[in-house]
């Protein structure tokens, strides 16, 4: 054994992992060799913990124009020769060392997989956890990550229409940091990263190749912090907006030529994962000559730049009949563009350093991880969270009233514009529905058609039960999109988790998978792309698990959407999903009520599917008979924060003389799911009842819009002003 | 009449703007990348958003070096109209076109939200179609439009009429509260001594379709059509 224990800690490979390597080569690896399966071995390549698990997820639909999984990101055709591109991406880690750099970097890398794929970047969304910002570190995280993601998504020139943030202790060492991408192409210009066909030249274009981010992917991204994390600063990538947004122009007219056979970004593990990966598609191998990579910087060893993950760097697949035509839109970028090696078929990758083989690895071993099913073991802390009793809920006796202000100005809840007016929302001008809706909606130019996109995750429900706060997940992202009028047809996931070789995690993993699954099958909708960030874990204590949904629907016609905003004096407002407001005890478990008012993440959550598909069918068919005029869905908080965010974004009241019992804490803040509010002309409510008959689907009407105030039967009556107050002004508030 | 909307490396409003002066209004138009040097078929040159060169030295202080920009100074000199709008105003006023410059803005984020702007003046060929006093719905979207300039400078512009627009409140008061971004006299937008180069950060090619939040973008490029009909 000739490689010592630091070097395989340095690599994160096991001592069993590197005698398998040793086994497939028939030898033992040199450093660069041994570095470049470190990379690819490692659980962000490879998803040695996930893969098996993965592959329960849905992958089915006519719509599917690749199979997830083997391309950079999803493609879901939606008509007229158009599809969407879409995935979902962690820069957790990056970010908890360098906030700024690592969120600006995690856009870029994510836009880069989108356009990949020959498709135009059109929207970023984001799913952002910190800890509680009452801690200074919190803060500098939380604003360095804001304005990281300002920084590098307006600059490229794409709207950043939406996102989510929430705030627990379990993230304070350890941030998300998840960056969603969305991107339209014509089906017939959908560009595939396989390379194949000997004698094909590799073209290397963008940045040049640095010393930043070696290790990002082994080191910082496939284990869990401890104390010494801070030295991991040079891990971290340093991003270059504009080189992006010129590569982004650049490589959409090479791909319009037709002339790209195929296209491959440089993301984690550099120019190793993106040569190995687009050989292994086409089923080929690769020559590469790493002398005639461009460098920052002089001195680099074949070694670091093999492994480099400078950023704003793709590989384009070309005939070599047509690198001077290739080359030329290069240079009208001011792109530098340099032909690295060729295609072969020997399937093998071979690393030549001025003429001298450095390198020679089988594709076949490289690409085939070793993947292990870890014995699932529930966690012990079930047994304290699975109960939920009265007591908990009324002992210090607060006022409906208090409630709500507190529950508003609960970070989780609170508006969230001090964050999204730093993000250009409007570039590209297509957002119909921007930041702060239930799910964006973007036009698409030159037809009737709007996608609408959302992202969504709540770590305390899966932290409850992972298999119903996986299920939960979905039907929110899909609840979102019904509430303005879409119908969901696929979603991308982010698995945020912690160290999945400790049997409880791997628990909270397999059944958030489960329930992610059962939740899409209800649906009929495909998982069509995704990410995996485990070892989210600091000092031993892992996050909460935290699957992020990013889901996709699709409007027809345009105009048949709503919006959160009340609207008119005297419309009737209704709640659909239950034929009464209250429900048991149970209804509080994991709610923004217990955290906000008792510092608890208690009880057990549920989902009834079918109620949820019913609901949200209900919803669609509403607006697109027109009958709605708003529709919101209730979610954190609960039914008196929905009315609350109603009332404030309409800039108009809300009236309900309903009569709450002495469980009125349940029926204004408990948050059961399947449940979405509206408001309608009273002259459309028989067709709504009709409508609502026809599909046997319960609704109950819970008052008027009008009036200055929330008012709720004796329980409250709190003015606009009040409501506002709290909720658009307490984030800004907690960051002074 | 046919618009030029100028495309630098980083420029990213150039097919909003696009859409909107060809697909809303029907005028012909044609994209200029910034080497180009012909400027003969145009009516209009349109200075898009953007960050020109990454804006990392200085916001438009690469662009103005650009071949365009020289061709730009003759068209302008011949009294042919411009409209930079966000990175196009920094441009213009950084290649001397227009006064004074734009920095950072004071809350030191950058801001993208619906703003209103009250016209100043309606006599010049940008706001013809506006009356004076008017209020204008229209949306910000930068780091840097912080515009200031000495008090000389704003003092003969003040006398020769050249602001154009103003942050305002919904009720066409000039406030403090009003002015997103720190700018002296809550500045919004200039035009020069001759009346045909205006600069405006607020981007009006964003607000030219109802279903995008408003329309009132329409008035300043139907008022530039209007010379052209």
């Amino acid at each position: 054994m000739s490689v010592s224990d630091e070097i395989l800690n340095d690599i994160a490979l096991s001592r069993a992992e590197y005698d398998k390597i040793v086994l497939g080569l028939g030898r033992e690896p040199n450093g660069l060799e041994l570095g470049m399966f470190g990379a690819l071995w490692s659980e962000h390549c490879g998803y040695k913990h996930s893969k098996l698990l993965l592959r329960e997820l849905p992958s089915e639909s006519p719509r599917l124009l690749v199979q997830p999984g083997q391309e950079n990101a999803g493609v879901i055709e939606i008509g007229q020769g158009l599809a969407i591109v879409m995935k979902v991406e962690s820069h957790n880690h990056p970010s908890a060392i360098e906030p700024f750099q690592g969120a600006a970097t995690g856009v870029g890398g994510i836009v880069r997989d989108i356009f990949a794929m020959g498709a135009r970047p059109m929207a970023l969304l984001n799913s952002l956890r910190f800890g509680p910002l009452s801690e200074s570190r919190n803060r500098y995280l939380f604003e360095g990550v804001v304005s990281g993601i300002s920084w590098y998504g307006n600059c490229i020139g794409v709207p950043d229409v939406g996102g989510e943030v929430y705030f627990s202790e379990v993230y304070s060492g350890n941030p998300l940091v998840n960056a969603m991408c969305v991107g339209i192409v014509g089906t017939d210009s959908l560009m595939k990263a396989k390379a194949s066909g000997s004698g094909n030249l590799l073209i290397l274009v963008g940045a040049d190749t640095g010393r930043d981010g070696i290790h990002g992917a082994s080191g910082l991204a496939s284990r869990t912090f401890e104390d010494d994390s801070e030295e991991m600063r040079p891990t971290v990538q340093v991003g270059n907006p504009f080189l992006e947004k010129v590569l982004i122009e650049a490589c959409l007219e090479a791909v319009d030529t037709g002339k790209i056979l195929a296209m491959q970004d440089l993301g984690a593990a550099g120019l190793t994962s993106t040569v190995v990966e687009s050989v292994a598609r086409g089923g080929a191998g690769a020559k590469l000559n790493i002398d005639m990579v461009p460098r920052r910087e002089k001195g680099m060893s074949p070694y670091e730049v093999m492994l480099s993950e400078s950023q704003e760097r793709m590989l384009l697949v070309v005939k070599p009949h047509d690198k001077s035509y290739i080359e030329a839109i290069f240079e009208k970028w001011d792109l530098d563009s340099t032909v690295i090696g060729a295609v072969t078929d020997d399937e093998t990758i071979t690393i030549y350093d001025e003429s001298v083989e450095v390198a020679s690895l089988p594709v076949k071993i490289l690409t085939e991880p070793p993947l292990y099913n870890i014995d699932a073991v529930e966690p012990e802390y079930f047994k304290e969270t699975r109960t939920l009793d009265f007591g908990m809920v009324f002992d210090k006796g607060y006022s409906a009233e208090d409630i709500l202000l507190k529950i508003l100005a609960f970070p989780d809840i609170a508006r969230k514009q001090w964050i999204f007016r730093q993000y250009d929302h409007q570039v590209q001008t297509n957002t119909l529905e921007g930041p702060g809706a239930d799910a964006a909606i973007l036009r698409i130019k030159g037809t009737n058609k709007a996608i609408a996109v959302t992202n969504d995750g709540n770590g305390r429900f899966c932290y409850l039960d992972p298999y119903v706060g996986g299920a939960i997940a979905v039907a929110e992202a899909c609840r979102n999109l019904s509430a303005v009028g879409a119908e969901p047809i696929a979603i991308t996931d982010c698995l945020n988790f912690g160290n999945p070789e400790r049997p409880d995690v791997y628990f909270q993993l397999e059944q958030c998978v489960k329930g992610i699954t059962a939740a899409c099958k209800v649906f009929d909708i495909p998982v069509v792309s995704g990410n995996v960030s485990l070892y989210n874990e600091t000092r031993g204590t892992a996050i909460w698990p935290t699957p992020v949904i990013g889901a996709l629907g699709i409007l027809e016609n345009a105009n048949d959407r709503t919006n959160i905003k009340f609207d008119n004096e005297g419309d009737i407002v209704l709640m659909l999903g239950s034929s009464n407001v209250s429900s048991d005890i149970t209804g509080l478990s994991g709610s923004a009520y217990l955290e906000a008012m008792y510092g608890k993440v208690q009880g057990v959550p549920s989902i009834d599917l079918a109620m949820e598909f019913k609901v949200q069918k209900l919803c669609r068919d509403a607006i697109k008979e027109g009958l709605i005029n708003s529709s919101h869905d209730v979610s954190d908080g609960g039914l008196a924060v929905a009315l609350a965010e109603s009332c404030v974004s309409g800039n108009i009241g809300f009236r309900s003389d309903l009569q709450l019992g002495n469980d009125w804490h349940v029926a204004l803040f408990g948050e059961s799911q399947s449940r979405i509010i509206i408001s309608m002309s009273k002259d459309k409510l028989s067709k709504f009842e009709a409508l609502a008959a026809e599909e046997s689907t319960p609704w109950i009407l819970l008052g008027v819009v009008g009036g200055h105030s929330l008012h709720i039967g004796t329980l409250m009556d709190i003015p606009l002003e009040d409501l506002d107050k709290a909720w658009s002004h307490s984030l800004k508030e907690s960051l002074l | 009449m046919r618009f030029g909307i100028v495309v630098f490396p980083g420029t990213w409003s150039d097919g909003d703007c696009y859409h909107v002066t060809k697909s809303v209004l029907g005028q012909d138009s044609r994209y200029i990348w910034h080497t180009d040097t012909d400027l003969s078929d145009i009516d209009c040159v349109v200075l898009p958003g953007g960050f020109s060169y990454g804006d990392y030295l200085r916001t438009g202080s690469i662009a103005r070096f650009s071949p365009v920009m020289h061709e730009l100074q003759k068209f302008v000199n011949e009294g042919r109209l411009v409209i930079g709008i966000c990175n196009g105003f920094q441009i213009l006023c950084e290649s001397g076109m227009l006064p004074g410059a734009l920095i950072r803005n004071n809350c030191v984020q950058f801001r993208c939200e619906w703003v209103n702007l009250r016209v100043e003046d309606r006599k010049n060929n940008f706001v013809s179609q506006c009356e004076t006093g008017q209020i204008l719905r229209v949306p910000i979207s930068h780091g840097e439009g912080n515009y200031y300039a000495d008090q000389e400078t704003i003092n003969s512009m003040l006398n020769d009429n050249q602001i154009v627009f103003r942050y305002c409140n919904e009720f066409g008061e000039v406030t403090a509260e009003s002015n997103p971004n720190g700018s002296l006299n809550n500045i919004a937008g200039i035009i020069n001594k001759n009346r045909n180069v205006l600069g405006m950060m607020p981007h009006p090619e964003r607000c030219c379709e109802a279903e995008l939040g408003g329309k009132d973008g329409l008035y300043i490029f139907e008022s530039i059509i209007k010379k052209f009909s």
